[in-house]
């Protein structure tokens, strides 16, 4: 059997000549929640795995220039705990609380589900919507990224070997602006999306849509933004003419499969009904009133 | 490559051990330090029977790579009590009978303990989805939240819970 080894750089030099130097494949590693449970399953035969989380600037969360730096492994309880971050970003703290159970929040990271690229990852059609960039370092340097060009296909990204994400940044808010996610599963926690949907808006004084970006998980191999769903909110306000066309633009955008959690027609109703329900929170929350997603 | 030599505090004490990057923190605990409290019901990060406190934040010991202990603090089931005395906690799943077949308590003990640190007057409602992570088959968790909610009300000072 070949050896599995360890290392944990101190500095991003150090992860990249690891990555780039590596022999064999190699995984990254934040909170592992992921990856031990491939490496256990043996879908993943690795020699080198390379934990981050001692990268200056992987942990932690902080205010840059009216937005937010997340370090690309802070796990998700530091989220929760962030008062100015859930202020501002509900919808992408709410997605990225939804995943797993307290445990898994104590080591689970935004940058490890985003490239562990299942299409049902909860944090990613939230961060999609809130128009995130991920910051990635690698050989050639630094680059930065939206977040929905990092996943390909299932389990696949468009990294690099020798890249890995170093933080994600959410953009300022402009006044009267609003995100929100929901999935639908069939209990109440512990579950993997059957249907999962960020939205952001940004309304003018009057209530009236200005901006409007409606993504949807688990209907695609990657997670889906609908320019169609944001174009059916832009303009208006959320009433049942909009509504009707935010759910065709949604259901008209899924391409999901037939498995054992939903089928295809099942999938697609439901995408429908949610980019429905999580309008209508993003549109509350645009307005200044707290509401509680999930 | 030889073993990793980890270097590590566990309930309190300083640690060294040995250990290969494929063993987890559950099997350190488990089959190196003898730390046998700690469970391993799934091994996926379902059940949560091997919660431990690492570094302050609650985490399945089997989704953490023992390697990964170098340099950490470590909580386990073994360091909730005061020496011989339980903790609260522990006096409560007692009175209760929040357990049956006790394969999951060190698991619920543990998430209980971090739950009433970090939030000492917690709704019933907030206690079952903070234990949403720990599965019991035996009890149908109605004995766990009891004692749960009886050891807050205790740990706050106040009356026994009715």
């Amino acid at each position: 059997m070949q050896r599995l080894n360890y290392a944990a750089p101190k500095t991003v030099n150090e992860a990249v000549s690891l990555l780039a130097g590596a022999s064999g494949p190699a995984k990254l590693m934040s909170g592992g929640t992921d990856l031990l449970v491939q490496l256990r399953s043996g879908r993943l035969k690795p020699e080198l795995i390379v934990d981050l989380k001692h990268v200056p600037g992987l942990i932690g969360i902080r205010e840059e220039a009216g937005g937010f730096v997340i370090g690309a492994s802070t796990p998700g309880a530091t989220l929760e705990a962030h008062a100015g971050l859930k202020a501002a970003w509900p919808g992408v703290v709410e997605a990225m609380d939804l995943i797993g159970s307290e445990q898994i929040q104590g080591r689970a990271s935004l940058a490890g589900n985003l490239c562990n690229a299942s299409p049902a990852a909860d944090s990613v059609p939230a961060m999609i919507a809130a128009g995130a960039v991920a910051v990635v370092v690698g050989a050639k340097g630094r680059r930065e990224v939206p977040v929905e060009a990092i996943p390909t296909a299932p389990g696949r990204t468009s990294l690099a070997k020798d890249e890995f994400i170093l933080e994600i940044r959410l953009p300022p808010r402009p006044a009267h602006s609003g995100d929100a996610y929901l999935r639908f599963i069939p209990r109440t926690e512990m579950d993997i999306a059957v249907v999962g949907c960020g939205v952001n808006v940004t309304l003018d004084a009057a209530g009236v849509c200005t901006a409007a970006r409606v993504v949807l998980g688990a209907v695609a191999p990657t997670a889906v933004l609908v320019p169609a769903a944001a174009a059916a909110l832009i303009g208006h306000k959320l009433d049942a003419a909009t509504l009707a066309k935010l759910d065709a633009a949604a259901q008209a955008a899924c391409k999901p499969i037939t498995d054992k959690r939903g089928t295809i027609e099942y999938r697609t109703k439901v995408a429908g009904v949610m980019a429905r329900r999580t309008a209508a929170i993003a549109f509350e929350r645009a307005q200044g009133r707290a509401v509680k997603g999930h | 490559m030889s073993k990793h030599h980890v270097t590590t505090t566990i309930n309190g004490e300083a640690v060294e051990f040995l250990c290969e990057t494929q063993e987890t923190l559950l099997d350190v605990l488990r089959n190196t330090l003898n730390l046998t409290g700690s469970k391993e019901g799934c091994a996926s990060g379902d059940c949560g029977a091997c919660t431990v406190i690492m570094d302050g934040k609650m985490v399945c010991s089997c989704l953490v790579l023992g390697v990964e202990a170098e340099g950490s603090s470590v909580t386990t089931v073994e360091g909730i009590a005061d020496g011989e005395t339980l903790h609260p906690v522990q006096r409560k799943f007692l009175e209760h009978a929040a357990l049956q077949c006790g394969f999951c308590t060190p698991g619920f003990i543990v998430a209980t303990k971090a739950l009433l640190d970090a939030n000492p007057n917690p709704t019933e409602e907030e206690a079952r989805y903070w234990l949403a992570g720990n599965l019991c088959r035996c009890t149908g968790y109605d004995k766990i939240i009891r004692a749960v909610m009886d050891a807050a009300a205790e740990m706050r000072g106040e009356a026994r819970a009715a």
